[in-house]
């Protein structure tokens, strides 16, 4: 795993990506810090990575999006297979390579709150907390990045997908007060839901009946669980699309409360993305 | 050192590698050798832990491939069809990670570097951008990053592949070497290639192995064995009954023009060709008849290629068969 990490932060350091990277983070960071800490004199550091959140939409899956896609192309998965290392040790030593990368931005943006306390009253708790927490998100959102990278050989594929499904989720809470809240909707978006898992698992083995039993099983249990329990589906979409927003539960930390349960949300991201990735790997051999 | 049996591989409905089963011993270099869409690069990939097979083992050392990868990939260096190289990286950088990626590390490290980049003559590009080295240099940088850890099989797809005339001797020079130290497997579609470089010859078709011997073992095999041509000026039946006194031959045919009859005749098995040319040129001499143009010809590999994958794979090939069939008629002349 050590060798995957350092040949990636070695050849991270040959291309522009990180140094774009790096410089589309600080300049974001930047600018809300003078948005909101100067110009308007508020000494919550906290507001500004709210507001920077947006930005990792767009460069979180510019830094994923080569990890696998690229190696996939260029045909060298072929010598990762052939080498004596395992593939959660593939996997591991990428997404390692990948948070540390980020990092470095976030460990330069660590000095800025405390600058600020030099020159007024800022509340360090919060600050570095919220910017913890904004570190795992980012580590979170990395993993799904990878996941996606890993399932194509076009970089641009998938850094749109990954920027179509981060944007998508940032929105999700707005979004969900917009979706039905009744029962029947709820239950009519879940089968659609529960299909489109089934088209996605085919697309994944190439095999009909693994993603007729996913999808049609998915899509029975929802339609008996309807006709059983009709008054649970009541509001269940937006619930579930609020639930699963990573954006939303980072705005907790923003408003001064350290909630572990969000940690262990991100914690869970992660470990499934790496858990995917890993399939995604394995499976591409049994092609 | 590999045991493969019974190795079955679909992709989807599509069956490229046909229950195939052999065993390879230590210490030769064998040839793979088959058309395109024979099942070649499938069966080396599944060899080397890059693919997984629908049905069947694979076994290196001892070491079944899937279910101890780790053991079992330690003891194969493998060179894919496409070198897998990183062009935004040195040769020293990407040997180095590969080096560690195969457990090695410090002093020892740097002595397998060393000598991967001296046995693959890399020396004056080692801190040169892969992406700007021509094609033979990747190459042999592909060759060197399968020297690392000092496997006993090496594994090379098509490794001349692409490669100008010179630097092809170079790497079969190269792969000759290779074969003192290491087991060395490498696939191709070009027959002289194969019979330059190998010692044992596995011809594969349509995802079957229907040949494993030596390349002149092979050749005994063909129904049509060695031969001998010429031309005599003489008549039909004159020659006829020449032929019909001489030893060793097990059947002629001659065309006769202008009072010059052209013979094809084939050899009984075993007779030395030049012995029987010696004796034919004397016979026909001796009647004051003049012999031009005697060649004796050999049963090639080409043949026995041809003949065995004839059934069905050979239209899949015609353009690399064409190819080495004018470069083996070149080297005859």
């Amino acid at each position: 795993m050590i060798a995957v990490l350092k040949h990636e932060l070695r050849s991270a350091f040959h291309t522009l990506t990180i140094y774009l990277f790096c410089a589309a983070l600080l300049c974001f960071v930047g600018v809300g810090a003078m948005y909101y800490n100067i110009q308007a004199s508020v000494a919550n550091f906290e507001y500004v990575l709210n507001f920077v959140s947006i930005g990792l939409v767009v460069i979180i899956p510019v830094l994923t999006m080569r990890s696998f896609a690229e190696e996939r192309k260029q045909k060298t998965d072929q010598l990762l297979y052939s080498l004596p290392l395992k593939t959660w040790q593939i996997v591991g030593g990428k997404y390692l390579a990948l948070v540390l990368m980020f990092l470095l931005p976030v460990a330069i943006i660590c000095i800025y709150p405390y600058i600020f306390s030099k020159y007024g009253e800022v509340y360090l708790p919060a600050a570095y907390g919220s910017l913890f927490a904004f570190f795992v998100m980012g580590a979170a959102l990395i993993a799904v990045g990878m996941f996606i990278s890993s399932l194509t050989e076009n970089q641009g594929f998938a850094a749109g997908i990954a920027i179509v499904l981060f944007l998508f989720n940032y929105y999700s809470v707005s979004l969900a007060e917009q979706v039905s809240s009744t029962s029947y909707g709820s239950a009519f978006t879940l089968c659609i839901i529960a299909a489109l898992i089934g088209l996605i698992v085919k697309t994944l083995t190439k095999n009909n009946a693994i993603a007729l039993g996913v999808g049609g099983g998915l899509g029975v249990l929802t339609i008996v669980s309807y006709l059983i329990v009709p008054d649970e589906f009541e509001g269940l979409l937006p619930s579930i699309m609020e639930k699963l927003s990573l954006f939303d539960r980072f705005t907790t930390f923003v408003n001064g409360v350290f909630d572990l349960t969000a940690l262990v949300f991100y914690a869970s991201v992660i470990a499934l993305g790496l858990f995917l990735t890993v399939q995604s790997l394995e499976k591409r051999r049994y092609n | 050192m590999i045991q493969v049996s019974h190795l079955t591989k679909y992709y989807g409905d599509f069956l490229a590698v046909n229950d195939l089963s052999f065993e390879i011993q230590d210490g030769h270099v064998y040839g793979f050798l088959g058309p395109n869409g024979a099942g070649k690069s499938t069966t080396m990939n599944i060899m080397t832990g890059c693919l997984s097979p629908t049905d069947g083992t694979v076994k290196i050392g001892g070491f079944d491939i899937l279910e101890q990868p780790e053991q079992a990939k330690k003891l194969i260096g493998y060179l894919p069809e496409q070198p897998p190289l990183y062009p935004n990286e040195t040769p020293q950088e990407y040997l180095t990670f590969i080096g560690e990626a195969k457990g090695l590390h410090g002093k020892e490290l740097r002595e397998e570097i060393d000598s991967a980049v001296q046995s693959a003559g890399i020396e004056n590009v080692r801190d040169r951008l892969i992406g700007t080295l021509s094609k033979g240099y990747r190459q042999r940088v592909g060759i060197a990053q399968a020297l690392l850890g000092k496997p006993q099989v090496i594994i090379l797809d098509e490794p001349t592949v692409g490669l100008d005339p010179i630097q092809i001797i170079e790497i079969r020079d190269f792969i000759k070497e290779l074969g003192k130290t290491h087991t060395v497997i490498l696939s191709s579609h070009i027959l002289s290639e194969v019979q330059a470089v190998c010692e044992q010859v596995l011809i594969i078709s349509k995802g079957k192995l229907v040949a494993f011997d030596a390349p002149e073992n092979l050749e005994k095999l063909l129904t049509a064995s060695s031969g001998v041509t010429f031309q005599v000026e003489a008549g039909k039946e004159d020659a006829e009954s020449i032929l019909a006194q001489a030893e060793g031959l097990s059947g002629w045919e001659i065309k006769e023009a202008d009072g010059v009859c052209s013979v094809a005749a084939n050899l009984t098995e075993g007779q030395d060709a030049k012995a029987v040319c010696g004796k034919l040129t004397m016979a026909f001499a001796a009647k004051g008849l003049p012999v031009f143009e005697m060649r004796t010809r050999k049963a090639n590999l080409e043949d026995v290629f041809l003949e065995l994958t004839e059934s069905g794979a050979a239209e899949d090939a015609p353009q690399d068969l064409k190819e080495s069939k004018t470069e083996s008629e070149a080297g005859e002349e």
